[in-house]
């Protein structure tokens, strides 16, 4: 009724108010366009670090824990830890048959190695030493043929897993089982293939590897005795931290460690991945939010003083519309509706330049311009408009119609 | 009960020094129907009578009553309500909205009014039909003549139909000639049976009236009913 006429009269008014200041009402937004385009990119590299951490992160699974000499994230100066005893295959294999924790567990050892089949080769790729756990512990799913038995695990059998990428890359027009693919002087059959996963932190492709007895790799691959680490899936989240101190104290058997000794060793978990990277995820939000606001707010004031410009200029038509029954929440809806409609206009210019960014983005990282982010960029800046434009209006609906008439 | 009752108004402007009496103690009735001048020389009071008289103002003392209702002690926004439904202006100056075409600015009060486009724009159409400027209903105000312009204001006073036709030297910025159209044009309206105060300090303007009010130094001086054929 009443309310929608004057909200109708407002967006004519404003739209023929801007056409007739184009290149004011253009300037006027450019605090408003750079903090779209931030609050835009910003949110679009944000959502895609997440996408692209929640996907590696599944692949490895929250419930397993890593042991191995070092700690992924520590405070300790390395050269308090630089000589720690590496984890040997024997220590390995005492700790598994302690932990009473465990699911699935795993001895692993990773090297990267070149590999060759016939007149093809592939340097670079990871090959991982494993045991016939991995595939549980890993999440591993194959698309062909089978896992590494138990039996060629303990008897150091010549035989592997491929990922996916490579089984494509070199066997693209047949099945890669039962081929005999080359890995620094040994010979290893294919007996199952890996469904495509993905990349790791966008860094190693799970997809580019190899799996082969642990066993095989330390005796024959690897000149020297390599050490390892060991994987242990346990069997419900809940029993993290027991089975965290469990796996302690069997280490500190193991390694010989006196009372009172620290641990020269390290239980790492996927826990700790998170918590980094939630920490870079809130520094860089912070960043974001604080340069978005920045220029929100440097926006916000340019908006307030064109738009207190634009009162002063047209006090003689708001007397006008006041004398012919203008109430005071028509003014005031009149010149918020401007000014929304000037910053909503500048979120149209950011996102318009935001957009094509996204799109080179995304070459980089998973980038993608959401919906619900446009959505967010445009109603942030009505919301702007509003809040800026609220004082000027504020003064325009408050004018004595009588002074107003006699403005010129 | 009279159209306007004023009783004992008075309008002070406090400034720094002293305080400025505009209007001292006037007390006046107007009938529906009457065509009524308000005179004086400039600086008696015209203005700030013209601007209570329209709702644009309320008195420091003294009660104001239109069709009945006291309307000297309102806010803002019923006056401006009053004002929507009760009394059309036309401004010495015109006062149009430069940028809307003529339909739109006799389609303005009914904005506020809340009444609906389709029957704005037919209302709108009638009343330009009606001043004569149903071919210029798309023009700009700056297309315009002088006195094409204060029949667009006419227009726009009379198209929410209201109580009174309130005008301030209607006359003031058109040449001789236009002046006396539309002072033809108001004649017509007031033999219709609207309500019309003209305030104005030239004679001739006030020859068309029935009634002139004169005032002087804010205080009425005298009050003459004009009989003419
Ligand atoms: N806003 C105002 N502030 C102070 N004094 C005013 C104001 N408006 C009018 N006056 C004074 O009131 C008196 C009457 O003014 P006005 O009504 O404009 O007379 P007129 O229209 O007849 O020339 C004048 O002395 C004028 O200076
Ligand atoms: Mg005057």
């Amino acid at each position: 009724m009443n309310f929608l006429s004057e909200l109708r009269e407002g967006l004519l008014i404003a739209w023929d108010s801007l056409r007739a200041n184009k290149l004011r009402s253009a300037l006027t937004t450019l605090g408003i366009v750079i903090g779209i385009v931030t609050v835009t990119l910003m949110g679009t590299a944000l959502a895609g670090l997440n996408a692209a951490f929640i996907k590696s992160i599944s692949a490895i699974g929250t419930d397993v824990l890593f042991v191995a000499p070092w700690a992924w994230f520590s405070d300790e100066p390395w050269w308090k830890t630089r000589n720690r005893r590496p984890i040997l295959l024997a220590d390995a294999r005492a700790l598994i048959r302690q932990a009473t924790f465990a699911r699935a567990t795993s001895i692993d050892v990773n090297r990267l190695a070149t590999v060759r089949y016939r007149d093809r080769s592939a340097s670079g790729v990871l090959v991982n030493g494993t045991t016939e756990g991995g595939v549980e512990v890993g999440g591993l799913v194959l698309k062909e043929g089978r896992f590494l038995s138990a039996a060629e695990v303990d008897g150091g059998r010549p035989v592997c897993v491929v990922g996916a990428d490579l089984a494509a890359s070199f066997f693209p027009f047949e099945s890669p089982l039962g081929k005999k693919v080359r890995i620094e002087g040994s010979n290893l059959e294919i007996v199952g293939v890996l469904e495509k996963r993905g990349k790791f932190l966008g860094m190693q492709s799970l997809d580019n590897q190899v799996l082969v007895p642990v066993t095989k790799l330390v005796s024959d691959l690897i000149a020297y005795r390599p050490p390892v680490m060991v994987r242990i899936k346990v069997r419900d989240l809940k029993e993290l931290d027991e089975a965290r101190e469990e796996i302690r104290g069997i280490m500190r058997k193991i390694r010989r460690l006196a009372p009172g000794e620290p641990d020269d060793f390290a239980i790492n978990e996927q826990g700790a991945f998170i918590k980094t990277f939630e920490r870079m995820n809130t520094v860089l939000a912070g960043a974001g939010l604080f340069i978005t606001s920045l220029s929100l707010f440097v926006g916000g004031i340019g908006i307030m003083n064109i738009m207190f410009v634009t009162v002063a200029e047209r006090t003689r038509e708001i007397g006008i519309r006041k004398a012919i029954g203008a109430k005071r929440r028509a003014i005031l809806t009149q010149f918020l509706i401007e000014a929304a409609m000037i910053c909503l206009l500048g979120g149209l210019i950011g996102l318009a330049i935001a957009y094509p960014i996204t799109l080179v983005m995304d070459r980089f990282m998973p980038a993608v311009l959401s919906a619900s982010l446009v959505g967010i960029a445009l109603l942030v800046s009505v919301a702007t408009g509003v809040i800026a434009g609220f004082l000027p209006a504020w003064r325009a609906s408050k004018m004595n119609p009588v002074d107003a008439l006699r403005a010129e | 009960m009279p159209l306007i009752r004023l009783q004992d108004i008075w309008r002070s402007y406090q400034m720094a020094a002293e305080t400025v009496h505009a209007l001292r103690g006037v007390s006046l009735s107007i009938e529906r129907g009457e065509y009524v001048a308000i005179m004086g020389p400039s600086g008696s009071g015209k203005s700030t009578m013209m601007n209570l008289l329209g709702c644009l103002d309320t008195p420091t003392s003294g009660t104001y009553e239109l069709n009945g209702t006291d309307v000297s002690h309102m806010d803002d926004n019923e006056l401006a309500e009053i004002r929507n439904r009760e009394i059309g202006f036309v401004f010495q100056t015109f006062n149009l909205l430069a940028r809307a075409t003529a339909l739109r600015n006799v389609e303005l009060p009914m904005v506020y009014a809340g009444v609906t486009a389709d029957e704005r724009r037919e209302k709108a159409m009638a009343a330009l039909t009606a001043v004569g400027l149903a071919d210029r209903v798309d023009h700009q105000p700056n297309e315009l003549s002088g006195g094409q312009r204060q029949r667009v204001a006419v227009a726009r006073a009379l198209v929410n139909t209201p109580s009174i036709l309130l005008a301030d030297e209607p006359t003031g910025n058109l040449d001789s000639k236009t002046g006396v159209e539309i002072l033809a044009l108001f004649d017509q309206l007031a033999s219709r049976g609207n309500t019309i105060i003209v305030v104005t300090h030239e004679e001739k303007v006030a020859l068309h009236a029935r009634r002139v009010v004169r005032i002087l130094d804010g205080n009425i001086a005298s009050d003459e009913r004009v009989n003419r054929p």
